[in-house]
């Protein structure tokens, strides 16, 4: 019998975290997992603070991760990772892409970005921080952050029996395998 | 083989599994994906985007009645809008079977209300079918055209966001070869004069005593007994998701997938086996006052909330006490409302909106609605489709009796227009109303996330039709000025809307720009940047809400990969400060 395991993904509308659960997904079928997921559609989206809910194992009901059930928290962005840390197991771990989009009251000034996101979500969790953006520039092509942001979702999840690199290949359009893979890796060693 | 399917896909895919032919639909989440995913059968299953959701109705119940399997689908408050028709087709009876989605968004995630849909099918006296994911979205709607046709009835088909949004594992069917049942006319059945209508209300009741029974033995009502449990719960839709999570093989369940007319001697004799029974339903206690009615002993809302969506949490804490262990950080967190996205068109019409005193302005169901967020701040009043010209109407008109000299703005996208604004803005000009219907047209259904309307020149199966201009329709229904615009112009926007509140005759605004997110259109060329030393932290450019913009190091600046440079912050700015850098 295999536990059901929760992955949490946050961020921003656009940041391409429906392609990154939709590879995750591909994989953990592949393996023979039962799987449910659950996104946000419609006006939540527009430019609004997004969560995509990935559960697998032997026989999943929910769909919807509860409070202090994840086991992996993958934030796109900094403070969205403050954001939904309630989510997280106690012992769970946290990647979080050292990225900052600002919201609109803080744009506006009307609030201020908080400093010390990193060190308080460090201070409790085990956190892997990794700045995605950074990478992807330095891969070549700045769309692939999502992908070096799988890459680092994997090394903590830790499933090396799943030929990812296949996964890739299987579910991007052929022009953007080579670049992704790149990502990927970076994303592992990171 | 099974597939991944979200709840939307997978009642597409049973649509297809049952035979239908004809389906029907006015996008709103958490339902656009129905019919978009129909397209996938489009050798089997006509559909189409309808006008607005009483269309859509309409043309499902018309194909019903000629012999066509068919389907209508929309989110729950448009069934609201679509609720005329079905009330009567409730009555008539089916020839072959009609089933209406109705997508209810519990937690509002999208919506301007979370109203509970499951009491439409009491109120009008229709079958309630609830599947609780993207399996049973697909079996169970095979089972409802069984029903709606061995019965004679039409079937509510409920489900809600979790259910239509999430994904799982399906195992795919075969084609029923349906095809079709003969039109033979039949004005005694279908004519709704109140002469038929007493013998077709008749009818119609012993059809749900049927219903009854049938529910006692349906397939889609089943008792789960665990060993040694002295707990029963009864549930319905995702919610039996949530409590086989929580209870697991502690408890044993009683999973209603058919819910109006309720198994009522199931229920009984599922309730009489356990010292406590709960009723587990998310929103309204829809089945727990029609058990309790029936002096079953039940523990319902109780402990269940009656408001937002539920969860496994929510279960554990109201039925077990029981919480997680959780951990918070101990840092700021700052909220991330929804925005216009960075080039969207109508920002131009809203800042230029909030800039102008003495107005009103009534907004609309749409990606518009957020013209009503900071900074911006231009909306006065949403309440639902249509309403942004027919409400705007009432208001000028309080306004003039009341003496009051305040000029009132109505606004529409160009779908939510071609859907029930029409009507009011006829209204307007009928009645002599003095307000401005403004028409915010982006080419598209923009907020359900792109989707083909009358406007567009494409039909939901990818053929070129006659594109419906909102200007013909405006000229046609007698206003004197249509002025069109740009509305990322900001002079030209100015200047149309200071035209419009000296009109004296019937004026309408039509703003012409695509939506920034529309595929294949060309793009901006250039990008918009901030000169720093030439910024004097104004803060003027912040005043536009546009994401891309920020205050950095003391100084405007512009975030370049989200910045598509449609350059209203550029023309906001007095001192020059933001120029357009990339290729010309």
């Amino acid at each position: 019998m295999r536990e059901t395991k929760n992955i949490l993904l946050v961020g921003v509308g656009g940041q391409g975290i429906i392609l990154v659960s939709k590879i995750l997904i591909a994989g953990l079928m592949k393996a023979g997992y039962d799987v449910k997921m659950s996104e946000v559609h419609g006006m939540a989206q527009r430019g609004g603070s997004v969560t995509t809910q990935v559960r697998f194992g032997e026989k999943v009901y929910s769909s919807i991760i509860g409070k202090g059930q994840a086991d992996i928290l993958v934030s796109f962005e900094k403070m969205e990772a403050a954001r939904w840390i309630e989510y997280l197991k106690p012992q769970g771990t946290v990647v979080v892409n050292n990225y900052e989009i600002p919201s609109m009251p803080i744009a506006t000034l009307k609030a201020k970005y908080p400093e010390n996101v990193l060190e308080a979500l460090a201070k409790e969790f085990k956190t892997v921080t990794l700045d995605a953006g950074q990478a992807a520039i330095e891969i070549g092509n700045i769309k692939t952050q999502n992908i070096v942001l799988f890459g680092a979702l994997v090394k903590a999840l830790g499933m090396n029996d799943i030929d990812w690199v296949e996964i890739l290949k299987e579910n991007l359009p052929a022009k953007m395998v080579d670049i992704n893979i790149k990502a990927f890796q970076k994303g592992m060693e990171l | 083989m099974k597939k991944l399917m979200s709840g939307n896909e997978a009642i597409a895919r049973g649509a297809f599994e049952a035979g239908v032919t004809v389906a029907a639909a006015y996008p709103g989440t958490p339902s656009t994906e129905i019919l978009e995913n129909m397209v996938e059968y489009k050798e089997h299953i006509y559909s189409e985007w309808a006008p607005n959701e009483k269309v859509a109705c309409e043309v499902a119940i018309g194909a019903s009645i000629a012999g066509s399997r068919s389907l209508a689908a929309m989110k729950h408050v448009g069934v609201n809008v679509a609720a005329d028709s079905f009330f009567t087709y409730a009555y008539l009876g089916v020839n072959a079977g009609f089933v209406l989605v109705s997508a209810d968004d519990p937690s509002m995630h999208s919506s301007q209300n979370e109203q509970d849909n499951r009491y439409y099918a009491k109120f009008a006296k229709m079958a309630l079918i609830e599947p609780s994911d993207s399996q049973e979205a697909k079996d169970f709607l095979k089972e409802a055209y069984k029903i709606s046709e061995q019965y004679d009835i039409p079937v509510l088909y409920r489900v809600t966001t979790r259910v239509c949004h999430s994904k799982s594992l399906v195992e795919l069917g075969e084609r029923e070869n349906f095809g079709f049942k003969p039109y033979v006319k039949r004005a005694d059945k279908f004519v709704a004069t109140p002469a038929n209508a007493k013998i077709a209300h008749g009818k119609l009741e012993a059809k749900l005593k049927a219903l009854e029974e049938y529910a006692n033995n349906s397939p889609l009502n089943k008792a789960e007994y665990n060993e040694n449990t002295n707990i029963g719960i009864i549930t319905a839709s995702v919610a039996y998701q949530y409590v086989k999570e929580v209870f697991g093989e502690k408890a044993s369940y009683l999973k209603l997938g058919f819910t109006f007319p309720l198994p009522m001697a199931m229920i009984r004799d599922f309730a009489a086996k356990f010292e406590t029974v709960y009723v587990v339903e998310e929103l309204e206690p829809f089945m727990e006052e029609q058990i309790k009615a029936a002096g079953i002993k039940v523990i319902g809302k109780e402990l269940i909330p009656n408001m937002y969506e539920l969860n496994p949490d929510i279960v554990a804490k109201a039925l077990l006490g029981i919480e997680n262990e959780t951990k918070t950080v101990d840092t700021e967190v700052v909220a991330r409302p929804p925005v216009l996205c960075p080039g969207c068109p109508h920002r131009g019409f809203f800042y230029t909106m909030s800039k102008k005193k003495n107005t009103v302005v009534a907004g609309d169901i749409g990606c518009y609605t957020l013209g009503g967020t900071e900074p911006l701040n231009a909306l006065d009043s949403v309440i639902c489709m249509g309403a942004g010209i027919s409400a705007a109407m009432g208001m000028a008109k309080s306004f003039e009796v009341t003496g009051r000299d305040t000029k009132v703005f109505g606004v529409v996208g160009d779908s939510t227009f071609l859907h029930s604004g029409i009507t009011g803005a006829i209204d307007v000009v009928y009645n002599k109303g003095k307000m401005i219907p403004v028409v915010l047209d982006n080419s598209i259904t923009g907020m359900t996330g792109h989707q083909e309307n009358p406007g567009t020149g494409k039909t939901l199966m990818g053929e070129d039709t006659l594109a419906l201009d909102p200007v013909d329709v405006l000229k046609s229904i007698g206003y004197k000025t249509v002025a069109t615009v740009d509305p990322c112009d900001l002079k030209a926007m100015n200047e149309v809307v200071d035209e419009a509140m000296k009109a004296t005759e019937p004026y309408a605004i039509v703003t012409k720009r695509p939506c920034v997110l529309i595929k294949g259109l060309p793009p901006f060329k250039t990008k918009c940047e901030v000169i720093p030393e030439k910024c004097t932290k104004c803060k003027m450019c912040l005043k536009v809400g546009c994401p891309a913009i920020s205050f950095k190091d003391g100084v405007s600046y512009i975030d370049q990969s989200m910045c598509v440079g449609c350059d209203v912050c550029m023309q906001v700015c007095k001192f020059d400060a933001i120029v357009k850098v990339g290729e010309q």
